[in-house]
């Protein structure tokens, strides 16, 4: 049974409407923006403007305290969208029962997830663009100097840190519980960043534990890469391990409704 | 063949038994009705159509496909307006019309659309702060927009006022009439009796009365009711309620009244007789759907309970 169409009519694509109406909800968030796309350069910016945090310290390895900060707001920006943005928009899909919605029309639930994990990434990478940007530009950070390594690391820190927030968001029996479990990872995922104190400057058993998790390790990998030095293998594959174990935890745990 | 054809459904949830042994034929153009209480297991047997869950036994077809194997296929012919299903909070009754329409090859014009169901005015209000009514009237537009050859509308009047629920009642009309079948999940029997073609009254699990609305009602065991004066030395309800066909006999002041079937009357009226007794003011009439289909869910209910003490 072949079905014909009316001549003028079209071939839907409901992926791409899916990623056209997310990206303009996406758009209706300005919160979410200023956290993602904002925060992690003013953070650089009022650090930058603190006199003497430009000059270089031996405690940071010979950068400044500016230059320390610049990974650090790089993964602030994926910790902002992957644990606090993206979840509350899923867990509200999940509790209003909008994925049920979609599911019933030619769309796919997991176009809408889809959309909302590219939307989320292309905030943080943007982020990352002006973050290192405004590193270069107003506080003479060099750019990173083994930079296929660094985008690996950092790559592999945004799947982990999404695999995070899409584990809670698709787990979390509400979205008041998503936010709450959220605000709890929220905070350990930001001091082993280092946002607080830059990893690389920390030491003994906190650094070891701290170079075991996910932001942790990247942040140690970033700064190598920074430097122009190759991240370690243990680094690399710290991270990756955290990304590999966490976005197939996600998957397999997502619950629709 | 029908355009739903639903045979032998099963589905349980742990040890709970959603819907067993549940057949269900909706063919081109009719507006069907599916009844019953709340847990009687209409919800599921209607996510099982609308492919959103795998029943563990039987089959279900919609214009020949498996809604859990070819949900493309399905979503093309098939709208959906699921009560318990929502909008994304920031998006406005406009878009969301737009972006369903955007999901199918040929669609209805949105504009049009909204326009019919009366969402003119709030067309660029976002989906969080519409009514319950205006809620509901866009999930029935987003049902619609696809030109689906069938539409599942689930409670669609509740919370709708009288007189937005008989507007909604001629838009259920004038889409029959535009030739998209419908299936109408309810627990209102006005709006079945003013809509539904067929009906299929569900209780624990099973269907247990199909056909008109009309139909329902002869089945029922009770199906007449008759009533007449007599007071109560002269006749006590109990002489009438052994009668065979007769369903239940019960006094108000000085009138009885009578529920059972056809035959039921006759032989109260010959018992009366019988005994030299007149109904004065006899009324004959028969039972609203109303209480056909109370009869029909209380005695399903029951069931289980005499099976117990067999």
């Amino acid at each position: 049974m072949t079905a014909t169409r009316p001549t003028g009519s079209r071939r839907a694509r409901p992926g791409r409407a899916v990623l056209a109406t997310e990206t303009r909800l996406f758009l209706r968030e300005p919160g979410s923006l200023f956290w993602i796309l904002m925060f992690p350069t003013l953070l650089l910016v009022v650090l930058g403007l603190v006199p003497g945090f430009d000059e270089p310290s031996a405690e940071f390895g010979g950068v400044s305290f500016v230059a320390a900060y610049v990974p650090v707001s790089c993964l602030l920006a994926a910790i902002m969208a992957g644990v606090t943005a993206m979840p509350a928009v899923i867990s509200a899909y999940r509790e209003r029962q909008v994925l049920r919605r979609i599911a019933t029309t030619p769309a796919r639930a997991a176009h809408v997830l889809g959309a909302q994990v590219a939307l989320h990434a292309a905030a943080v990478l943007v982020s990352v663009g002006l973050v290192l940007a405004v590193g270069r530009l107003a506080f003479g950070v060099p750019l990173p100097a083994a930079l296929p390594a660094w985008a690996l690391a950092y790559l592999l820190a945004l799947v982990a840190v999404f695999g995070i927030g899409a584990l809670v968001s698709g787990t979390a029996p509400s979205s008041r519980a998503a936010s709450t479990v959220g605000t709890v990872v929220f905070f350990p995922l930001m001091f082993t960043a280092g946002v607080w104190y830059p990893v690389s400057a920390m030491s003994g058993l906190v650094r070891d534990v701290v170079a075991a998790t996910p932001t942790g390790a990247a942040a140690l990998a970033l700064d190598r890469a920074q430097a122009g030095e190759l991240p370690t293998l243990l680094q690399v594959l710290v991270v990756a391990g955290w990304a590999v174990v966490l976005a197939v935890l996600a998957v397999r745990c997502f619950r629709w409704q | 063949m029908p355009l739903i054809e639903v045979r032998d459904l099963r589905k349980t949830y742990r040890s709970a038994v959603a819907v067993e042994h549940v057949d269900l034929d909706v063919h081109d153009g009719e507006i069907v009705g599916v009844l019953g209480p709340n847990g009687a297991g209409k919800t599921t047997t209607v996510e099982c159509i609308a492919g959103l869950t795998r029943p563990d036994h039987g089959t279900v077809r919609v214009a020949g496909h498996v809604p859990w194997q070819d949900r493309r296929a399905v979503t093309r012919v098939l709208g959906v307006q699921l009560q318990s299903s929502g909008l994304q909070a920031k998006l406005t009754a406009r878009e969301a019309v737009a972006m369903v329409a955007a999901f199918h090859d040929d669609p209805a014009d949105p504009v049009e659309l909204i326009e019919r169901l009366g969402l003119r005015q709030v067309a660029d209000a976002r989906y969080a702060h519409l009514s319950g009514g205006q809620q509901q009237r866009l999930a029935i537009a987003t049902a619609l927009v696809g030109r689906p050859r069938v539409v599942l509308l689930d409670e669609l009047t509740t919370g709708l006022d009288p007189e937005a629920r008989r507007d909604t009642w001629q838009l259920v009309r004038e889409v029959r009439d535009g030739g998209t079948t419908v299936v109408l999940v309810t627990h209102l029997m006005e709006e079945a009796q003013q809509l539904c073609d067929r009906i299929a009254v569900m209780a624990a699990g099973r269907v247990v009365a199909e056909g008109t609305p009309e139909q329902v009602v002869a089945r029922s065991a009770n199906s007449t009711v008759m009533s007449f004066t007599v007071p109560a030395d002269v006749l006590a309800a109990a002489a009438l309620s052994g009668l065979p066909g007769v369903g239940g006999v019960e006094r108000r002041g000085d009138r009885l009244e009578v529920v059972g079937t056809d035959d039921g009357v006759l032989a109260v009226l010959h018992a009366l007789q019988t005994r030299g007794v007149e109904p004065v003011g006899l009324r004959v009439s028969a039972t609203t759907l109303d209480d056909a289909y109370l009869d029909l869910v209380r005695r399903q209910d029951a069931a289980p309970t005499l099976q117990e003490s067999a």
